[in-house]
């Protein structure tokens, strides 16, 4: 009850300052530029593409690259959007507001992550609206398309935990986000090391954010994919509740 | 009515004495029983950040309707203890009771009858007034339907009836201090804790504020931390002085009038007054020159000598122009307080 107090709140707080619609206007622009491009070479070969066996429809051909391209502007946005979370209400001093109320810390992580999520799913919303607009001239595949929104979609509630729980972690909001830009790169680029024989390379290649992302835009739905999302997301909201919790008992 | 000097035990960081504990702790189970308007009760209390101790051995108790002031320099531990009583610190060890629920076992069901102002007032710059308040009572779990009414009567008490539709961040700091107290009082609590209300304000804000503490006390409990002395002095029903993570002195706002008078005079005389006759006055323990018509007396006994001096004055004709007693300063008290508490044996002080 009190998470969705405080997740309302936090939306209120980011569409009341001009970041929110800043960022929306941004990202819609740049997505947009970039749906152009890929609908245009679509254009470009969808007649000899007519001829081949087997060949790539409509969505693989727009929507996947899509997202794959909003997942890695999302990468540098999403710190940004989530450095404020914890770190500026410990700076200000206006943690004390819910550390003094009667809401568990529990309720405060949650609703705090809640409020960022909305709001990246309002971004989402408006990415997928982009390939949903192809309905009117031609036929989609609602299935590939499904499996790249719900991968772009866990991807951005990865990010967004990831974000809070370095939020947690300082009082300097612009620390918090690069330390979290940097946590992401880092997961992001980690498979690049397992290319070898080397026996570590299935780890490195699980623990990647990229490789699980793929399979999703590839439209395998893989609940192991699904799951390492889900606990990714668990793991640090775990984290950045034992870690606000420590802050009453050391300062 | 007050069966024993409510629980203040001086001790070392390390030592307990456990035999008076126990005794204390049974002595307070009493007492809790025969009051029922027990709010807050604090048992030994300590806090330390890394090595150093920044409250030790705190214990007190708050009952309904009083206001307790918490005086002490800057540093002294005042703004811990406050953190610790609203819950946003946990203590190092000791037990902190709201009403019966403990604070440390059951936050959410303790912090439901507290109310909070921090030293910096927790706004929201991006808020309206309104909107803040509103915020402040769900967190509070203020019903829906009681919202507006809470915040109608929190706004009214503060005198921000007119600022509601404002921004928090262009009101004066006066404002925000008062915006500051409405979200501490918006859920009545019982129990109101308030760090340093007044400060920064001036001084039309000040009074204001003050009144509004006397009227939270009547209903509420009150306790604020401040190192104005006056501030106390016009507000506070009970008075604790904490130095260096300590409870120095815990009494009634007569028992800090008393601390504070004078054993010294200052006389001014027209023509030079001669020494030796005030040394004959009896009870004067010495004479202190401060310039040519000036002295000071300071006397053995806190009685008021003044009479003595001023017959002694016109009798030898120095021409009296100022006979001023002099009331001890904070520091001087804090000083008197440290001084005496070092003095006397630990066994005895417990």
């Amino acid at each position: 009850m009190m998470t969705f107090t405080i997740a309302g709140r936090e939306l209120k707080h980011l569409f009341l300052s001009p970041l929110a619609w800043c960022v929306l206007a941004v990202i819609q622009f740049i997505v947009a530029w970039m749906f152009l491009i890929q609908v245009d070479n679509f254009l470009k070969f969808a007649p000899s593409l007519a001829g081949m066996a087997n060949a790539p429809g409509v969505t693989d051909a727009v929507a996947a690259p899509l997202f794959s391209t909003a997942s890695v502007i999302l990468l540098m946005v999403v710190p940004i959007m989530s450095m404020r979370l914890i770190s500026e209400e410990r700076r200000s001093g206006t943690l004390s507001l819910l550390m003094s109320a009667p809401v568990s810390m529990t309720e405060i992580i949650l609703g705090k992550y809640l409020g960022l999520l909305i709001f990246l799913l309002v971004m989402l919303g408006l990415i997928t609206l982009m390939p949903l607009s192809l309905m009117v001239g031609t036929h989609l595949d609602y299935g590939k398309l499904f499996s790249g929104v719900l991968g772009l979609g866990l991807l951005l509630g990865a990010f967004a935990a990831a974000g809070l729980f370095m939020s947690t972690l300082t009082k300097q909001p612009v620390v918090a986000a690069i330390s979290s830009f940097g946590l992401l790169l880092l997961l992001w680029v980690i498979s690049w090391a397992g290319n070898g024989d080397d026996r570590f390379s299935p780890t490195f290649h699980y623990l990647s954010l990229l490789d699980h992302y793929g399979s999703l835009l590839r439209g395998t739905f893989n609940t192991a994919d699904v799951i390492y999302y889900l606990l990714f997301i668990i793991t640090f909201l775990v984290f950045s509740i034992r870690q606000l919790d420590a802050y009453r008992l050391q300062h | 009515m007050r069966l024993y000097g409510v629980g203040i035990r001086f001790g070392g960081c390390h030592e307990q004495n456990g035999t008076i504990a126990l005794f204390t702790r049974f002595s307070h189970m009493i007492y809790a029983m025969s009051n029922n308007d027990l709010l807050v009760k604090v048992e030994n209390l300590y806090r330390y950040y890394d090595d150093h101790c920044a409250v030790q051995d705190l214990s007190f108790e708050l009952r309904k309707g009083e206001i307790l002031g918490f005086l002490g320099p800057n540093g002294a531990g005042k703004s811990t203890t406050m953190q610790m009583l609203s819950g946003n610190l946990a203590p190092s060890a000791g037990r902190i009771l709201i009403g019966s629920v403990d604070l440390l076992d059951e936050p959410k069901r303790a912090k439901r009858a507290t109310g909070y102002l921090p030293e910096q007032p927790p706004l929201y710059p991006d808020f309206t007034v309104n909107e803040y308040l509103d915020y402040c009572a769900r967190l509070h779990r203020v019903p829906h339907s009681k919202v507006p009414a809470a915040r109608a009567l929190a706004k009214e008490r503060c005198g921000l009836k007119e600022v509601g539709h404002r921004l928090i961040g262009n009101l004066s700091k006066g404002y925000q201090q008062r915006v500051g107290i409405a979200q501490a009082i918006i859920h009545s609590p019982a129990v109101v804790i308030l760090d340093e209300p007044t400060i920064g304000l001036d001084p039309i804000q000040i009074r204001e504020i003050r009144a509004l503490i006397t009227e939270l006390g009547k209903e509420h409990g009150v306790i604020l931390s401040t190192h104005i002395l006056p501030e106390v002095q016009t507000i506070c029903s009970r008075v604790q002085i904490i130095h260096k993570g300590r409870l120095v002195f815990n009494d009634t706002l007569t028992g800090l009038t008393q601390r504070m008078q004078s054993t010294s005079l200052v006389l001014a005389c027209r023509l030079a007054p001669e020494v030796k006759f005030l040394h004959a006055l009896p009870d004067v323990k010495s004479v202190e020159t401060l310039d040519e018509h000036r002295l000071r007396i300071t006397f053995t006994t806190h009685a008021n000598l003044a009479e003595a001096v001023a017959a002694e004055a016109v009798k030898r004709g120095w021409g009296l122009l100022e006979l001023t007693p002099e009331r001890k300063s904070l520091e001087q008290i804090f000083v008197d307080l440290t001084a005496a508490d070092e003095a006397v044996p630990e066994e005895q002080a417990a």
